[in-house]
């Protein structure tokens, strides 16, 4: 069954009495015990759109269209009390800055009982027990103690260990991961993540692991979905996108991305230009004035998603490898 | 921290003997001298000249101060060169007292209202709360003490008659005696703090209000509450110790003068009487006791730091 089901997700900017679009069209969902990436650049709308399903926009920002079902409920048509009841408890979150994410002046063991001392209701002995066993969980050695100590006396992957035994603390149902780990060391970046998705396997918690980074997507995720400008542009199975990826721009970041199977004088092939300037109005597809295969239907029409064996793209001028641009890496 | 505690104290005890000294100098430079502020006109030459030996005025400054040093040192301030020369620890075993109630109460009643005060308006940023939090906090800091204190009195005292106008009662005469007769000039006092205090605290949570770990605790489902005064206040609070101590400076100094309004005899009242009348002895005991409070009170946030900080405590 469907656990979250992103529909049509606009997220609007109040600026200076009007407001400007930042997210025109998420959409993808994922599933109980299953990982779906949502991949983009800085700037793509999927840091926001987490934020959106976990209710937490910042001043300003609000949904301005698109269902958020969870379940069967719409999460943004529920209550603000209605909704805290569901972060911590059924949805929690991981976040991108380990290093600053935690309380300075509060101790490991408060930030980790508090939640499941409210939303639990257990008492501090039964609380205090199961965050051993969370520390243990994610790989803290010597819980006891680092119950005790502050985050300033944990390492970088401590402390985001201890955010994931945070996030896993009252058994959620979905887990939402914004780049959980690029502040932290490329060594200690595969433990997590490896960590976090054993977890959420284990538990059968639904994960959305957020990224910019597509070397990620094909080792922990089942399911991508791609971000351009706001936009979802192309959703597959991990497999189905290394393979074959449709949408221009997931060929050209896929091209962009060092491989080492590839011989080694194989060119990197950047994208050119830069994202869309949100304050800009742009009509059609976001990615044509960048796009090599762009026509000028292009610049007018918003491209429908097409379905192809589960593979959905949003192109007008989609293809196989033989229509990608000479060179780009398959 | 141990170590770090008794360097503090140490550099404690430096300041406060800096400022003896210093007092003790300065004093003898003001101009006029205390034989002429006590015999007016009154005495002839060889009076005047007994009198200084009498009070050991005549004998060097640099004996007198070695002399008054080493008394200090033994817990003896002197006695007063004025009237029945009372000794300076009695006068200032009543009057400590007095202040210190005075500035604590004064202490209380303004965190009890910038607490408050600076939560709202921090969590109501851009609104007419904030705005009106905003105006008072304004106000109370334009307004004089003394003119604070004299509409006070004059609304509280003479009018309502609620409260009675001047005068002391120590706590020993009961509870309410005591609180009725400081609560005017504590609001008199505290309203300049409190206003200092609550934008402060404003300010302060608006900086930590955006910080990631305040996001944290928003997507673990806490109450408004929980987030308030387990993650938000302990962070805020840490920049806001600092001008408390800082600040409570102002108390003492609010002090000296709204006592003279409200005709309490405190640490302020002798101390202005004492320099008027260049009562030495008496002058360099209030000094010295009010910077002992003002060293003691920095020592004391220093504390809290790392009460509040283990950043500061663990390292």
């Amino acid at each position: 069954m469907t656990l979250l089901r992103v529909e049509n997700l606009a997220i609007d900017v109040a600026r200076d009495g009007g407001s400007c679009r930042l997210v025109h069209d998420a959409h993808f969902s994922v599933d109980r015990g299953e990982t779906l990436a949502v991949v983009g650049e800085s700037g793509s709308g999927k840091s926001l759109t987490a934020l959106a399903v976990m209710g937490l926009l910042g001043e300003g920002l609000s949904v301005s269209g698109g269902r958020i079902l969870f379940g069967d409920e719409d999460l943004a048509q529920m209550s603000p009390q209605a909704r805290n009841d569901l972060r911590g408890s059924r949805i929690s979150m991981i976040f991108q800055e380990a290093m600053t994410s935690l309380n300075p002046v509060r101790s490991i063991e408060h930030q980790l009982i508090e939640g499941m001392r409210l939303k639990k209701r257990l008492s501090r002995r039964a609380a205090r027990a199961r965050a051993l066993e969370l520390l243990a969980e994610v790989g803290i050695s010597d819980p006891e103690r680092r119950l005790k100590q502050y985050p300033h006396q944990l390492s970088g992957g401590m402390r985001q260990r201890v955010m994931i035994a945070i996030a896993l603390a009252c058994d959620p149902e979905l887990i939402l991961a914004d780049e959980p780990t690029t502040a932290l060391d490329v060594t200690i970046q595969a433990q997590i993540l490896a960590l976090t998705s054993r977890l959420c396997r284990d538990h059968g918690v639904g994960l959305v692991l957020i990224t910019h980074n597509l070397g990620i997507v094909a080792r922990y995720a089942q399911k991508v979905a791609v971000m351009y400008g706001g936009r979802v542009v192309e959703r597959a199975s991990a497999r189905q996108l290394y393979r074959a990826p449709q949408h221009p721009y997931t060929q050209g970041l896929l091209a962009s991305v060092p491989r080492l199977d590839l011989p080694r004088d194989t060119p990197l092939r950047p994208i050119p230009g830069a994202p869309p300037d949100p304050t800009v109005r742009l009509g059609g597809c976001r990615f044509h004035p960048r796009c090599p295969r762009a026509s000028d239907l292009c610049a007018t029409e918003v491209p429908p998603f097409v379905t192809d064996g589960g593979h959905e793209v949003a192109c007008l001028h989609s293809g196989s490898q033989s229509s990608k641009p000479k060179g780009a890496a398959a | 921290m141990a170590s770090y505690m008794l360097r503090r104290f140490i550099g404690s005890i430096i300041v406060m003997w800096a400022v003896a000294t210093l007092v003790f100098f300065m004093l003898r430079f003001v101009p006029g001298d205390p034989i002429a502020a006590m015999l007016a006109d009154a005495g002839g030459p060889d009076e005047i000249e007994a009198m200084k030996r009498n009070l050991g005025l005549d004998r060097s400054l640099f004996v007198q101060y070695a002399i008054w040093f080493q008394n200090m040192l033994h817990g003896d301030l002197g006695n007063s060169i004025y009237g029945s020369r009372v000794a300076v620890t009695a006068v200032l075993a009543e009057a400590i007292p007095r202040t210190l109630s005075l500035s604590l109460l004064a202490f209380v009643i303004a965190l009890a209202i910038a607490l408050p005060a600076g939560i709202l308006s921090a969590t109501r940023r851009n609104t007419a709360t904030d705005t009106t939090v905003s105006l008072l906090a304004f106000l109370g800091l334009s307004m004089p003490d003394f003119w604070l204190a004299i509409l006070l009195i004059i609304v509280f005292a003479a009018n309502l008659q609620w409260l009675p106008a001047i005068g002391y009662a120590p706590l020993s005469d009961g509870f309410w005696p005591w609180f009725s007769h400081l609560i005017l000039p504590s609001i008199a006092i505290g309203t300049a703090f409190s206003a200092i205090i609550a934008r402060m605290i404003r300010s302060s949570l608006l900086e930590v209000l955006k910080a990631d770990y305040m996001r944290t605790a928003r997507a673990k489902g806490l109450t408004p509450w929980m987030i308030m005064f387990g993650h938000a206040l302990p962070n805020a609070m840490i920049p806001v110790i600092t001008v408390i101590g800082i600040a409570f400076a102002l108390l003492i100094s609010g002090a000296v003068v709204v006592e003279n309004v409200f005709a309490i005899k405190g640490l302020g009242r002798v101390l202005i009487e004492g320099i008027l009348n260049r009562d030495y002895p008496v002058v360099q005991g209030a000094v010295l006791v009010v910077s002992a409070i003002f060293v003691f009170s920095n020592l004391i946030v220093d504390l809290l730091y790392g009460v509040i900080d283990p950043r500061i405590r663990l390292n």
